[in-house]
This record gives C-alpha cells, sequence and structure tokens, in this order.
C-alpha cells in the first residue's frame, strides 16, 4: 500500500509541478541576490546618506554647507544639467533615425545595426580619448579647418578660455558614445509594433509623418521610457568623457565627488556631492514615470 | 547628382530616390560610428611624430604598430590590464551566479514578494550606482578589500547583477515550461532537469548576459578608480595618468580600451536587440 507521502506527491503531480506547495524554492532561488544587494547596495545607501549629513558622527549639515560654498558647486551643478539637457533629446532623435532607416533595409542590416552598436562597447573614458585625436591643437578637426581655409592655424578648443567649444567637443564626445543603447532600446520597441497597424494607417491614407507621431511613436512608448531613463541617470553620472577631454576645466558633479574624495579625503563632501546626484536621479526617473504614461492594456 | 543618374534610369524615380536617401543617412551614420575609432586608431599607431604632424591628411601614412608596443610595455599598463580582466571575470561569474537563479524564480514561479523584488531590481537602475562606492572605501578598508580586485569586482556586481537578473528571467520564459515538466514526470529530480534540459537551450542567452557583464565591468571608471590605489584596473589607471601622459599615449590607451569591448560586441551581435527588448519591459 503507498504511504501518505507518495499520495501526496501523485496529487502534487496531478496539480501540476509549478503550483504545488513547495512555497520555499523560489526563495531559496531569489536569497542569495537579496543578500548581495542588501550587503552592497542598500547598506552603502544608507552610509552615503549617514555620510552626508554627519560631522563627527553626529548629524549636522556642515558637508552640505561646505559643498554648497564651494567655488566649483554652482558650476558644477549648471554644466551637469546643461550637457544632460543638450546630449538625451539628441540621442533620441538620432536613435529614431537610425531606427527608422534601419526598418527600410532588408540585407545588410544586421551589418548596419552591429555597427551602430559598436559605441556601446566603448568607455566613457575611451570616448573622451578618441575625440580628443580629433579635437586637439594637432588634431583632426583643426587639420580640416585649416585645409578648408577656415582657420590660420591650430585653434585651442578645449580650454578654459573656450567654454563653449569645449561643452560641444564633451556634448558631441556623449552623444557619439551614449546614442547606441538607446537606438538598441528604441530598436527593440520598434521590432515589437506590428506591421498590420502601419499598413491599416496607410490604406486609411496616413502620411509617413502621421504614421510616426499618431501610430509608432504612442507604440514604442515603454521603450522610449526605459531608454530617457537610462540614459539621463548615466548622463548625471558623466565623467570620465570630462576628465579626458578638458580635465578640470569644466567641472562636473561626479568629478566634483572623485576630486573631494581622492584629492582632498573629504569624504563626507563627496558624500554630500553623491546625495545631491542621487536626489536628482531619482527626480529625473520619477518625472519620466509621470509625464510618459504607459498603460500596459494598450501595449501590443 | 547620382540619384538624377538613379531617377532617370528607373520608371519609379521617386521611390529610388527615396531609397538613396535612406541609403546616404545610413552610410552618414555608419560614418560618424567608424571614422573617430579609425582616427583614433592612427593616433595610437602613429606615435609621437603623428601626433605633431601639420596638418593631418587622415591618411593611414607613417603607422607601424611598434608605438602601441612601447605603449604595452610602460610599466603598469599590461598589469592594469589584468587586473581589469580579474575584476570582469568575478563580476561575470557573480552575476551569473546570483542572477541567473533569480531570473529562473521570476521566471518560472508566483511567489509573495516577486513585485517588491523586481521593485529593488528596477531600483538600482534609477541610482548612479558606481556612487555608492564612495562610503564603500571604509568598510573596504576595515575588510581588506580595499585596493584589491575582488573589491572592484563586488561593486561592478552591483552595478551587472539587476540586469542579469531581468535578462535570464526573459531567457527562462523563452524555454518551455512543458520540456522542464515532461522530464520531472519521466524522473528527473528538479535538479537534473534543470541542468540537462533548462541550461542547455538557455545556454546561449546566459552567454551573451556573461559578456554583457564583462563589458559593464571593463568599462567602468569611478568605483575602481575610487576603490583602488596601486593594483589599478586599466580605467583607473589610464584615468590617474592622464594628465601626465604624453598625447600618443592616451590613444593607445583608448585603442586598447575600445578592442576587447567591440570584439565581445561583435560576438554577441545577434543577441542584443533581443536582451534589451527584455530587459526594457
Amino acid at each position: 500500500m503507498p504511504g501518505p507521502h507518495a499520495i501526496l506527491n501523485y496529487t502534487r503531480r496531478l496539480r501540476g509541478p509549478m503550483t504545488n506547495n513547495r512555497t520555499w524554492i523560489p526563495y531559496l532561488l531569489i536569497l542569495p541576490s537579496v543578500a548581495f544587494l542588501a550587503l552592497l547596495f542598500v547598506v552603502p545607501l544608507v552610509q552615503t546618506i549617514w555620510l552626508a549629513f554627519s560631522d563627527n558622527g553626529l548629524p549636522s549639515l556642515a558637508n552640505m554647507r561646505t559643498m554648497a560654498g564651494d567655488l566649483n558647486f554652482l558650476p558644477s551643478v549648471r554644466n551637469t544639467f546643461l550637457l544632460t539637457i543638450a546630449v538625451v533629446p539628441v540621442q533620441v532623435v538620432i536613435a529614431l533615425v537610425m531606427g527608422t532607416l534601419v526598418a527600410k533595409v532588408g540585407a545588410g542590416r544586421e551589418t548596419i545595426l552591429w555597427i551602430w552598436t559598436i559605441p556601446l562597447g566603448i568607455s566613457d573614458l575611451a570616448a573622451g580619448m578618441v575625440w580628443l585625436s580629433i579635437l586637439q591643437n594637432t588634431g583632426y578637426l583643426n587639420s580640416l579647418l585649416f585645409s578648408l581655409g577656415l582657420i590660420e592655424r591650430q585653434t585651442s578648443w578645449l580650454t578654459y578660455q573656450t567654454p563653449v567649444a569645449l561643452f560641444i567637443g564633451i556634448a558631441v564626445a556623449e552623444i557619439w558614445r551614449g546614442t547606441a543603447i538607446v537606438m538598441v532600446i528604441i530598436v527593440a520597441g520598434l521590432n515589437q509594433v506590428p506591421k498590420e497597424f502601419k499598413e491599416a494607417a496607410e490604406i486609411f491614407g496616413a502620411g509617413p509623418w502621421t504614421r510616426f507621431f499618431r501610430i509608432t511613436l504612442p507604440l514604442i512608448r515603454p521603450a522610449l521610457q526605459s531608454a530617457l531613463i537610462l540614459r539621463t541617470v548615466l548622463a548625471f553620472e558623466v565623467f570620465a568623457v570630462v576628465y579626458a577631454l578638458g580635465g578640470r576645466n569644466f567641472p562636473v558633479l561626479v568629478g566634483e565627488a572623485y576630486t573631494w574624495q581622492n584629492q582632498n579625503q573629504n569624504y563626507g563632501v563627496a558624500g554630500a556631492y553623491a546625495v545631491l546626484i542621487m536626489v536628482i536621479s531619482l527626480a529625473a526617473t520619477v518625472v519620466y514615470l509621470k509625464a510618459i504614461k504607459v498603460d500596459p492594456e494598450r501595449l501590443p | 547628382m547620382s540619384s538624377k543618374t538613379v531617377s532617370a534610369a528607373s520608371p519609379a524615380g521617386f521611390v529610388s530616390s527615396r531609397r538613396w536617401l535612406v541609403w546616404s543617412g545610413i552610410i552618414a551614420l555608419c560614418a560618424w560610428v567608424l571614422v573617430p575609432i579609425y582616427l583614433v586608431a592612427l593616433g595610437a599607431l602613429g606615435g609621437r611624430q603623428g601626433v605633431y604632424q601639420w596638418p593631418k591628411t587622415g591618411l593611414p601614412t607613417g603607422i607601424s604598430i611598434e608605438p602601441f608596443l612601447l605603449f604595452l610595455r610602460t610599466e603598469g599598463v599590461v598589469q592594469s590590464f589584468l587586473n581589469s580582466l580579474g575584476a570582469a571575470g568575478i563580476t561575470v561569474a557573480l552575476s551569473i551566479i546570483l542572477g541567473a537563479p533569480a531570473g529562473y524564480a521570476l521566471a518560472r514561479y508566483n511567489f509573495h514578494g516577486k513585485d517588491s523584488y523586481r521593485l529593488l531590481v528596477l531600483l538600482t537602475r534609477a541610482f548612479p550606482l558606481a556612487i555608492l562606492a564612495l562610503p564603500l572605501t571604509v568598510s573596504f578598508i576595515r575588510l581588506g578589500l580595499y585596493d584589491t580586485i575582488t573589491g572592484v569586482g563586488l561593486i561592478h556586481t552591483v552595478l551587472a547583477l539587476p540586469f542579469a537578473a531581468l535578462v535570464t528571467q526573459g531567457i527562462f520564459l523563452g524555454v518551455p515550461k512543458e520540456l522542464e515538466e515532461a522530464a520531472w514526470v519521466f524522473g528527473c529530480t528538479r535538479i537534473q532537469a534543470f541542468f540537462k534540459i533548462v541550461a542547455p537551450l538557455a545556454l546561449p542567452g546566459i552567454v551573451a548576459t556573461a559578456v554583457f557583464a564583462f563589458v559593464i565591468s571593463w568599462n567602468e571608471v569611478f568605483a575602481a578608480s575610487v576603490l583602488t590605489v596601486r593594483n589599478r584596473t586599466l580605467t583607473a589607471y589610464l584615468l590617474t595618468v592622464l594628465s601626465e601622459s604624453p598625447m600618443h599615449y592616451r590613444f593607445a590607451g583608448g585603442l586598447l580600451l575600445i578592442l576587447p569591448s567591440v570584439v565581445f560586441i561583435f560576438a554577441v551581435r545577434r543577441y542584443l536587440f533581443a536582451i534589451w527588448g527584455i530587459s526594457s519591459k
């Protein structure tokens, strides 16, 4: 006679293995990653906030005051915001153009997409060095302008005296590197738009622009939203590309945090900058989540 | 000019000129990506004379592998290259070992707290994670992890793990549940069924995830620079010697950083869009 356990096992199989009552299995599977993230994400997060708002072990706003009173504070806030505002929209537009263009191609599509995703593997430090080779005094930009007769001698673009040119140089390098990730997310979104939608719109006489703005764009909202969140958070983290091109001529928030930590050995003020960057990033995420409504019911 | 010849030759002139427009756009955007890489490679292979050549032609004249090899022989370069490989290896191992089981749980089970877990994972995305290296300096010094490759690998895993969990979830969702259940019915234990049926089918996707974890670690600059002094990764090394190194060394450093990740992106190009389609949901 089968024992009670065998019968239990048998009924378990009948009910389907996934709905049985071994409920501890998923918890066992996620536990290691939860423990890891708790130790190395949540704890440092709390520590950062404490570092920023304490002084000699007591709650204090001293670090915040030092940060706000620093000469480089306002320029670094301004520069970081200006860079984000200049870079992110351009990246989204180029990515949409790339997605639209590649949709019209049959053969060669894979190669084109591979070339466009190459910058995905390039760090911001390397991107800075790449554009340094173009923008430095004896670089390719000056050589081109010289041979076109637009400049008479080597011109510096990356100094303290040329803040606008330096800003444009950094923005171009960031656009060059960071567009790939936006493109990948948007193309992945475009791939999920059913062809029938566009064909139907075409039959009803919608032109290409109408189709793009009324059909495609609303349907790729989720992709657009996650691309915007990812890119904006990364844009507020901009650091190495700025350092490679302009040294400390162009202060940005993360660069200031790095300097306070490594050069000044003042962890508190570095923590204050870190908290500021986190608050800005979180605020941007919330704005995107509110501004771009994603209705899961309407997804294809 | 060539659009005219095309439209004259073809009866559907309008369509052809549009095709021409599409292709010139595509070629321009390809050049936008490739030309700067070509130029930095010229800089890396042109040596000191190359830097001061004026005006530059952009043609590959006077280049040789020598200046690049000279850069590789500079003290600290090879070591930091190996350190970067080590940190990336730790990141890959940890983010797959910790992330793939979580992805499997998310794909196969409904459990209390599933949504909270997903929220935790997504929350990490709204944070500039590398910044968390700042407070970790103190605890890492206490634990003996400061200035070690393990320490850098740990913080890089924080960056790669959420990504790995979400992507492997999508990969396991793509392996039919029925296959696994059939194996159970035929007497496999859960663990046997997983390794005999699910793992082989999920393997290509998991390898692609691993490559991404590698690239994330390989390219990370801030945390690696904050957490190391002597055992620097390649990015941290290049950042610290940046201001005192000559131009052609900087270009060589840039090229050395670019080469491995380009090869890796090429290796996983077929999975790129599937992966990001999943992880951006």
